[in-house]
């Protein structure tokens, strides 16, 4: 007979209010390393809250806000070593930020300036992906490689709940568990893919659990607790490095926003969930932490935050001041040699 | 010089390319111990080992995403997809990341990849085995399409995909495989890409064609050679398209037909008729043709021979166009 199995524990260390539920296994991070982690959780939340506002003065296109889900993005990234490569949806500013991408660039992008996805050279990461859940499969061929060519690096690679249900998904993990490629697959169950909630991707008990038919393993972590994600992903990266295989992660967090400016959250779900979770911001929740911790201090916000609101004063004055573009950059790399063709198709513009 | 066939041809250029560069991998359904449905990679596995002649899963879809992740991150991978029908499946990743990251990345990264496809009709396979979907790939920015005719040319263009830095889907036609063989030097040589070639100079009229068309052409030529003076041209790359070859042999024939074995509309026919219209028509004496497959699904086995462009065919538009 088929017996239901009990609910895949989630991996959690610090409740809402900041008191350590579990130390078994609490992350070794030292004072600096804590406050590094929140310096940037700090930093993403400005950029979002900038950009959401740049957004509705028309200096920004469409963007997708972040908001709730900074533990999930800053406590997964700060686990990547420099070599690591990370593959990220639209969503994922936080990760971006966190690995040290120019913010200014990271604006420009997202007000429809192509230039502003030119990584650099010392970054080692895809651009931005849309298609949602087509990246996946993107960095299990990088793992691959690495793992052909006898690399450390691991791929990391950023996808939602939304993006369980394609089929790039199935390849991608399918490809990870058959060639045991070192891969670190991080799925934000925010629990919306626009209007539509968790239940309506799949009907697993968990997104981690899928991991177990891919034949590797699937863990679950309260991904508004930054210490469980930054836990979880430390140990996935370990284990892919030395060269047993991958892990799938799945961060249980929440969208606090729309998906993005362009839609209404109130169209689809009640005041009183999104309220119920903006009770377990993962920043408040840090914030707690460290103030027990005796980490934090009315002086050292104030100052955080005034740094964060500079660093994004400066990034929105740089993007907005740079030469625009021209007609003619949109013919540029599309080839290693322009061809004939597109050469005549640019005359439009001399 | 040894007279070899296109499976051999490709095979031992798949194996002069890999001795001659580490980064480049094969990965495909069945390429390995098997050495690929149509054998094109027999032997490899056993020269080359686990790591350069991967057996994939059974997933067209995985094996092109894979591969964009192998060749960002350094290698030079060339997956082959067993069937043009399963190809399909691709084209999100083809059209969506193959054709767009170089750009996307304002030119960090690039995809070297080399997407092999058996392509067309004509060996009485199943359905959805003998599609032709040049027109397809040929609209995707960022990639070139390229296809080969014979054992010859196709070594020499395989060669120039390989190690070509942009992604190349490399169509070869099926029918062609086994049908034909042809001196090839062992000794290894490039043909350029993006450059089409006069297989034939003639005064009188052009004809076009590409792949398993190319044949046909040449047949149907032979059976007018005491009558008309016949150009042909063999396109071995359609995208990006050398429109001055076909200009210049336009301009000096007046006259033109194009052969093309996919169903006609939007055909790949159809761009070559408009860039002649485009860049040689006070050179026109008669109206331009095409002879193509039917707007309808390739019919099964039984039907085919009926629906792919034949010599009769290709000769009744050229006398058409001659008596205009």
């Amino acid at each position: 007979m088929f017996q239901k199995k009990k609910r895949m524990d989630m991996i959690q260390f610090l409740d809402p209010e900041g008191n350590v539920v579990n130390s078994t296994g609490f992350p070794k991070l030292s004072d600096q390393d804590v406050k590094k982690i929140y310096e940037l959780m700090v930093l993403s939340r400005v950029f979002d809250d900038i950009g959401l506002k740049l957004q509705r003065e028309g200096r920004m296109l469409t963007y997708a806000s972040l908001l709730g889900q900074e533990a999930s993005q800053v406590g997964s990234a700060s686990a990547l070593e420099k070599e690591d490569w990370f593959i990220t949806s639209y969503r994922d500013h936080g990760v971006w930020i966190s690995r040290g991408f120019p913010i200014s660039m990271l604006y420009q992008y997202w007000a429809g300036d192509e230039r502003g996805m030119k990584i650099p050279d010392n970054i080692n990461a895809l651009p931005i992906t849309i298609p949602v859940g087509s990246q996946i499969p993107h960095a299990v061929g990088i793992a691959f490689a690495n793992k052909l060519q006898r690399k450390k690096s691991v791929a990391v690679v950023y996808f939602g709940d939304g993006a369980t249900s394609k089929g790039d998904f199935h390849e991608g993990m399918n490809f990870a568990g058959v060639f045991k490629v070192p891969c670190v697959f991080i799925c934000q169950n925010n629990q919306w893919a626009i209007s539509l909630p968790r239940s309506r991707q799949t009907a697993s008990e968990t997104i981690a659990q899928k991991a177990a038919a891919y034949g590797f393993e699937g863990v679950l972590v309260d991904g508004n607790d930054v210490f469980a994600v930054y836990k979880a992903t430390k140990d996935a990266l370990n284990k892919a490095r030395a060269g047993k295989g991958p892990t799938l992660i799945e961060c249980y967090t929440y969208r606090l926003e729309s998906h993005t400016t362009a839609d209404d959250w109130k169209k689809y779900r009640s005041s009183k969930e999104v309220e119920g979770w903006q009770k377990k911001d993962p920043l408040e929740r840090l914030k707690k932490y460290m103030r027990k911790k005796g980490l934090f201090k009315n002086e050292y916000e104030k100052k955080v935050l005034e740094d964060a609101k500079t660093k994004i004063k400066t990034a929105t004055q740089r993007f907005e001041s740079i030469t625009p573009a021209k007609p003619k950059d949109m013919f540029k790399y599309l080839y290693e040699t322009t061809p004939q063709e597109l050469n005549e198709q640019m005359k439009d513009f001399d | 010089m040894a007279k070899i066939n296109l499976i051999q041809s490709i095979k031992s250029t798949l194996q002069q390319e890999m001795e001659k560069d580490k980064r480049v991998i094969l990965l495909g359904e069945d390429v390995g111990r098997n050495g690929g449905v149509f054998r094109v990679t027999e032997g490899l596995w056993q020269k080359f080992g686990d790591n350069r002649v991967i057996d994939t899963p059974l997933a067209e879809v995985g094996i092109i995403s894979v591969s964009i992740g192998l060749a960002v991150a350094g290698l030079k991978p060339v997956p082959e997809v067993q069937f043009d029908g399963f190809s399909i499946s691709m084209i999100d990743q083809i059209y969506n990341h193959v054709g767009r990251i170089r750009k996307r990345s304002q030119g960090k990264y690039s995809v070297p990849l080399v997407l092999r496809i058996p392509h067309g009709g004509g060996i009485k396979a199943y359905e959805h085995h003998s599609e032709s979907l040049e027109t397809f790939f040929s609209h995707i920015p960022g990639i070139k399409v390229v296809t080969p005719s014979g054992p010859y040319n196709a070594k020499g263009l395989l060669a120039s995909a390989i190690r070509d830095p942009d992604p190349v889907i490399f169509l070869e036609p099926k029918r062609v495989y086994r049908a034909i063989k042809e001196e090839v030097p062992e000794k290894e040589y490039t043909i350029p890409l993006q450059k089409s070639e006069v297989v034939q100079e003639g005064n009188d009229i052009t004809v076009i064609a590409w792949g398993a068309m190319q044949r046909v052409v040449k047949e149907a030529a032979r059976e007018l050679s005491g009558k008309y003076s016949i150009e042909i041209i063999d396109l071995l790359t359609i995208s990006p398209l050398d429109r001055e070859t076909i200009i210049y042999s336009v301009k000096k024939t007046g006259r033109c037909v194009v052969v093309q074995e996919a169903p006609k509309t939007c055909g790949f026919g159809a761009e070559l008729i408009t860039i002649i219209q485009e860049g040689a028509f006070l050179s026109l004496k008669a109206p331009l043709a095409r002879v193509t497959g039917y707007d309808i699904p390739m019919p099964l086995a039984k039907l085919e021979n009926y629906y792919i462009p034949d010599e009769t065919r290709i000769n009744k538009a050229i006398e058409k166009v001659m008596s205009f």
